[in-house]
């Protein structure tokens, strides 16, 4: 059998293909992170959450009303999207003249109520659900089995990532956002509404975490306590890759998913600790996260 | 930083009288409290907790720095002073000694790590690296993964007093949160004290004034780590067991909302908060796991309605003197 480094080539790759499609969650939750503290200057710990409702969704959807993968892949980030506009018109949106730090703590509070109900009605073990048969099987690629399934991750998360990268780039919309971020007043006085702005985009960057869940229903079983570690994985990517620049996170989100399969590989005890010690690392070298500008 | 920042109660000028009366009142309540026929082991676990909360609130009080990671210490000083009071069969008084040393270094290095940012940075830092510790600490031998350090010996206090008996511990837990409360009383009162409150109101203005503000912060990172540790290791001893729930970021957590309910930058609103949120868990522990849920909404309504806290709101209405 051909070996890389005295590791046999298939397992190589199957981790780097693992690290892979845990990267592409990291990039959709750290984008998403990084699109609702640009617009509302707030770090949303609810996300991991929102992450969990949007396959828990998806698992109610198909159990008690039989619409299946791809339906609820457009349903579950609608409603995990309404959710959020709900938090953010009823809770968010009075604290924004407030230290940031209020935000934090009650989307920490919010992830508690989340997290907890659903545990109390379906336990930390996890729901399977299958993923769609069209998606079943895989391409032999020679050196190694591609699941089918796990392709149309990578491919979905990237696409609408880019998607999300040129909406805000690129777009006349994404130009009143930019401008929203630096000058809210201005932009106010434009006569853009920015408040329903502010509302819209976190029910967007939260939708997305919700499209993040319905992808990773499939691959991981789904289990209220599925968002609870990853959120705190993604905040160290977020550091990481500083919170100035969306490319920026979806490049960091990807890479440490292959450092992490890579790191499975070779040294399996420390897979788990390892963005937290490039976490430290980089806050060393580079105070502002690798694609971060100084802030005030 | 918006000009609306955390700010804590301030105010209570001309209480020069109010503080020793006031101490002397808690002194003899925590002396007579076994008497009132309130079950001295709640009585330890909320002294543990007011005493973490207390060191907590040293950083988000008194230098406006919220760190979500303090349960890093807390857990960590737990297991070393159950293994070195355990496996080394140390005196207790060391193995606490030893568990607050070990989250003092912790905290200097998460200090040096973290310290040059501010807010929400802060905040996810330290989450991150409390959460690295959680990984090492599921991983390595000595704390025996999931099941923790069981059965730690209470020991003596350098065979003068017996730590077994349960009323002998209380006064011991006692002693050692009176003398916790007064190193951060006397802290916070002190110049350093001072200038920790002055970076919190303006950093830039304590910048050019000439104060070393990245060291002061980091003395009060470690600080308050150390004080988390001693309030860890005794919880270690009282219940006798160091568990992965000590060094999981729900404790940090819990911390926040004890510091949060009890009144920020106060000396005692941490202990009223620790009050509530061990005497609710305590009460609420019959229904189980809606024991979260009821937190999460605690939190939800204070940051929405309370923010000044149980104390800080008591404060805000006391009478103020010329």
């Amino acid at each position: 059998m051909q070996e890389i480094f005295g590791v046999p080539a298939p397992l190589l790759f199957g981790q780097l293909l693992i690290g892979l499609i845990n990267g592409s969650f990291y990039a959709l939750l750290s984008l998403g992170l990084a699109v609702i503290f640009g617009v509302l200057n707030i770090i949303n710990f609810a996300h991991g959450a929102l992450y969990m409702m949007g396959a828990f969704v998806a698992w109610l959807l198909l159990n008690y009303l039989g619409i299946g993968y791809w339906p609820g892949l457009i349903l579950a980030p609608l409603i995990v999207g309404a959710v959020g506009i709900v938090i953010e018109r009823a809770m968010l949106s009075h604290l924004y003249d407030l230290d940031h730090l209020y935000g934090l703590l009650l989307t920490f509070g919010l992830a508690l109520i989340i997290e907890g109900t659903f545990i109390n009605f379906y336990g930390v073990s996890g729901q399977p659900y299958a993923p769609p048969e069209i998606l079943n099987g895989g391409y032999n690629l020679g050196f190694m089995f591609l699941p089918k399934y796990r392709a149309w991750v990578i491919v979905a998360s990237l696409a609408v990532c880019l998607g999300t990268w040129l909406l805000i780039e690129r777009t006349r919309l994404g130009a009143y956002l930019r401008a929203a971020v630096e000058r809210p007043d201005l932009v106010r006085a434009f006569g853009i509404n920015v408040p329903l702005m502010m509302t819209l985009t976190y029910g967007f960057a939260v939708g997305l975490a919700g499209f993040a869940g319905i992808l990773a229903a499939p691959v991981y079983t789904v289990s209220p306590i599925m968002g609870q570690n990853l959120i705190i994985v993604v905040f160290a990517i977020v550091v990481i890759g500083g919170l100035g620049s969306i490319l920026g996170s979806i490049v960091t989100g990807l890479g440490i998913g292959l450092i992490e399969g890579l790191t499975r590989t070779f040294y399996p005890e420390a897979s788990s600790t390892v963005v937290f010690v490039i976490m430290a690392i980089v806050l060393i070298l580079r105070p502002n996260g690798l694609f971060g500008r100084p802030r005030e | 930083m918006t000009d609306t920042a955390m700010k804590p109660a301030t105010g209570l000028r001309g209480r020069r009288f109010v503080t020793p009366v006031l101490a002397l009142l808690g002194i003899a309540l925590l002396i007579a409290a076994p008497f009132f026929g309130i079950y001295p082991v709640f009585l330890m676990k909320l002294l543990c907790f007011a005493l973490f909360a207390c060191a907590f609130n040293l950083m988000l009080g008194f230098v406006g720095l919220l760190s979500f990671g303090h349960a890093a210490f807390f857990g960590m000083a737990a297991y070393v002073t159950g293994h070195a009071v355990k496996a080394w069969e140390l005196n207790t008084v060391l193995g606490i000694g030893a568990g607050t040393a070990v989250a003092g270094v912790m905290g200097l290095v998460f200090g040096a790590i973290a310290i040059r940012q501010k807010g929400v940075y802060f905040a996810m830092i330290t989450l991150a690296l409390a959460q690295m510790v959680y990984f090492f600490c599921l991983q390595v031998p000595f704390t025996h993964g999931e099941d923790g350090i069981q059965g730690i010996p209470r020991g003596t206090v350098f065979g003068l007093f017996d730590l077994r008996d349960t009323l002998t511990m209380y006064y011991f837990v006692a002693a050692v949160f009176l003398v916790g409360i007064f190193v951060i009383y006397r802290t916070v009162h002190s110049p350093f004290g001072q200038a920790l409150k002055g970076i919190r109101e303006n950093e830039a203005r304590m910048i050019s004034l000439g104060y070393p503000v990245a060291l002061l912060k980091v003395l009060a990172f470690t600080m308050s780590a150390a004080l988390t540790g001693l309030a860890g290791s005794t919880k270690a001893i009282v219940f006798q067991t160091a568990t992965l729930t000590d060094v999981n970021w729900h404790m940090s957590g819990e911390v926040v909302l004890m510091t949060l309910i009890g009144g920020m930058g106060t000396i005692f609103g941490p202990v009223v908060g620790a009050g509530v949120i061990i005497a609710l868990q305590n009460y609420l522990a019959t229904i189980g796991s809606w024991v979260t849920v009821v937190m999460g909404t605690i939190f939800v309504i204070c940051v929405l309605t309370f923010r000044r806290g149980i104390v800080g709101e008591i404060l805000a209405r006391w009478p103020k003197k010329g």
